[in-house]
């Protein structure tokens, strides 16, 4: 694969192992500015590790990987800190700091880059409440997360991984055990982010419609709402920018558009398409 | 067994690594002083009252047992400074030491294990903070510097212990002679080992802990596992590293 300057996250023929179990299996593709990747597959199929190797919260034992066009791969874990940070992740489990407040828990990162982009107090204050805003739990913020059910916590986590408006986000599982009313919020900011900021995304799911929704709809900044992308021709770029992997066994066995992906024959694929 | 043996020294050197990385963040920024300053308050503040009776008992129990032996040979008037050799020197930094390795080395694996497991450190490091020098620096620093001053106040109050027991209760000697006696025997030596072994001590317990709970896997049972693999072999480190220094110090 040619090296692609303008990826925000590339992957070259990576390969990792636990034991004799493959989590990746050369996995190789490129994402770049406002592009999304659904990534479906099985339990234990080595979607969270993706994500967590993209960061470099997991080392491969052979490829390459670069993280906004520097590679990650054999750099010392120090020279990572900087780097990642410019990244956000939401956790399969949340991963809130528990020992901290909601308010904390968001705050955490703007502290952390204090030094590169300063904030005074108010500003703070005011990033961590629409980051709240936008996953509707404002009036949560001086609880601490054993307070909070796990769709909260999970709402939580994506405030945190948004706050810092970061180029590229990575989602593991954002609706999973969510209601759908509430899992259709959740998608439908994703997509706004997209839309307004332009960020890239790898969302891992089990649900066809987190899919459907980020591939036909656009956010409009005039009514404020998703809109239906026009179902032919147009500039239906949504489409285009949205991908679907599946993944088995550490492979992406299957990497294409929705249209692609209701017309796959292989039955493990097809599992993941609308039927 | 070889496999066995194989693991041993990976994890050893896994060890050594982690606890460099510990040691050089020490002097490295950021610097999180309030995590320092929590970590002692556990550690230190915590642990008082059960090292204060811990000390007072094992004071009082020495004197006991040794009046007894001491008059046999018409020398109970050296109860003082038997009493303060044994607890300066061994008996006051190895049970204070086994108590916080109980309490705190098994609290800071389980908490950092627990973290493990539910993705927290993963999350820290993607943040772009570096877990050791947050969560294993602070408990280091905050360790090492409170075992030796409870030490200090466990000897102390187990002089204390051990004063009631030979004179008001036993009549051996009077209080003057008690205190000149048990403060006269020691020198230079005894109170210096009496100071090193705790900090080294604490340093075991905090890395022994902190290794532990990083390298938690597994789930809850995981952090089971760890705080009690922490427990057993941060009180098997300071049994060998006392012997350790005992050596050294009597060739000294
Ligand atoms: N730290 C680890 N040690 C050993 N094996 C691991 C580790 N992390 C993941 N694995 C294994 O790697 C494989 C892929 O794991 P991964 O967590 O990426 O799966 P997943 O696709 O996210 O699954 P799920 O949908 O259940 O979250 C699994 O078989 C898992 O058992
Ligand atoms: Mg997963």
């Amino acid at each position: 694969m040619p090296e692609d300057v303008e990826a925000l996250v590339q992957f070259d023929d990576v390969s990792t192992q636990f034991g004799d179990l493959w989590a990746l299996r050369d996995v190789s593709f490129g994402l770049r500015k406002s592009e999304t990747r659904i990534i479906f597959g099985a339990a234990g199929s080595g979607k969270t590790t993706l994500l967590k190797a993209a960061i470099g919260l997991i080392q491969p034992d052979s490829g390459k990987i670069c993280l906004f066009g520097e590679e990650i791969t054999n750099r010392s874990e120090h020279a990572l800190f900087a780097l990642r940070a410019k990244a956000g992740m939401l956790f399969q489990e949340s991963a809130l700091f528990d020992s901290l407040t909601v308010r904390e828990n968001v705050e955490y990162p703007l502290r952390n880059q204090q030094s590169e982009t300063p904030l005074t107090e108010e500003e703070m204050e005011g990033r961590v409440r629409e980051a709240l805003r936008f996953v509707e739990l404002e009036h949560t913020l001086d609880k601490l997360p054993s307070e909070l059910s796990g769709g909260m916590r999970r709402r939580v986590g994506i405030a945190r991984a948004i706050v810092t408006e970061p180029p590229l986000v990575l989602y593991d599982s954002p609706t999973a055990g969510l209601d759908p009313i509430t899992a259709n919020t959740i998608m439908a900011l994703i997509a706004k982010e997209r839309d307004v900021r332009q960020t890239a995304s790898l969302i891992v799911t089990h649900r066809f419609q987190d899919g459907e929704l980020m591939a036909n709809f656009r956010y409009d900044a005039g009514t404020e709402e998703l809109v239906p992308v026009p179902e032919s021709g147009g500039d239906s770029t949504e489409r285009a920018l949205t991908k679907f992997f599946v993944m088995k066994e550490g492979e992406i066995v299957f990497s294409g558009s929705r249209e692609q992906l209701d017309q796959a024959t292989d039955p493990y694929v097809r599992r993941f398409a609308k039927h | 067994m070889l496999s066995f043996l194989k693991d041993l020294i990976a994890s050893f050197q896994e060890f050594v690594f982690v606890a460099g990385r510990a040691f050089q963040n020490i002097f490295r920024r950021p610097h999180y002083y309030g995590d320092v300053l929590i970590q002692m308050d556990i550690i230190g503040f915590g642990s008082l009252t059960i090292v204060m009776l811990t000390g007072f008992f094992s004071g009082a129990i020495i004197a006991l047992q040794m009046s007894r032996a001491l008059n046999t040979y018409g020398a109970a008037s050296q109860v003082g400074s038997i009493v303060s050799l044994t607890l300066v020197r061994e008996l006051g930094p190895v049970l204070t030491a086994l108590l916080v390795a109980g309490r705190n080395a098994s609290g800071i694996a389980s908490e950092l294990g627990s973290m493990k497991v539910t993705e927290q450190i993963d999350a820290m490091r993607a943040l772009g903070t570096d877990p050791v020098q947050k969560l294993i620096t602070p408990r280091l620093t905050a360790t090492s510097v409170m075992l030796p001053l409870l030490t200090v106040i466990a000897d102390a109050i187990g002089l204390v212990g051990a004063y009631l027991v030979s004179v008001p209760l036993l009549g051996l000697l009077t209080g003057s002679e008690y205190w000149s006696s048990s403060w006269q025997v020691l020198v230079y030596n005894d109170l210096a080992q009496g100071l090193i072994k705790p900090f080294i001590f604490g340093i075991i317990i905090a890395l022994v802990g902190c290794f532990y709970g990083m390298r938690t896997s597994g789930g809850t049972q995981g952090v089971g596992h760890a705080t009690t693999q922490a427990v057993v072999a941060s009180s098997i480190w300071i049994f060998f590293v006392a012997l350790l220094i005992d050596k050294i110090f009597v060739n000294l």
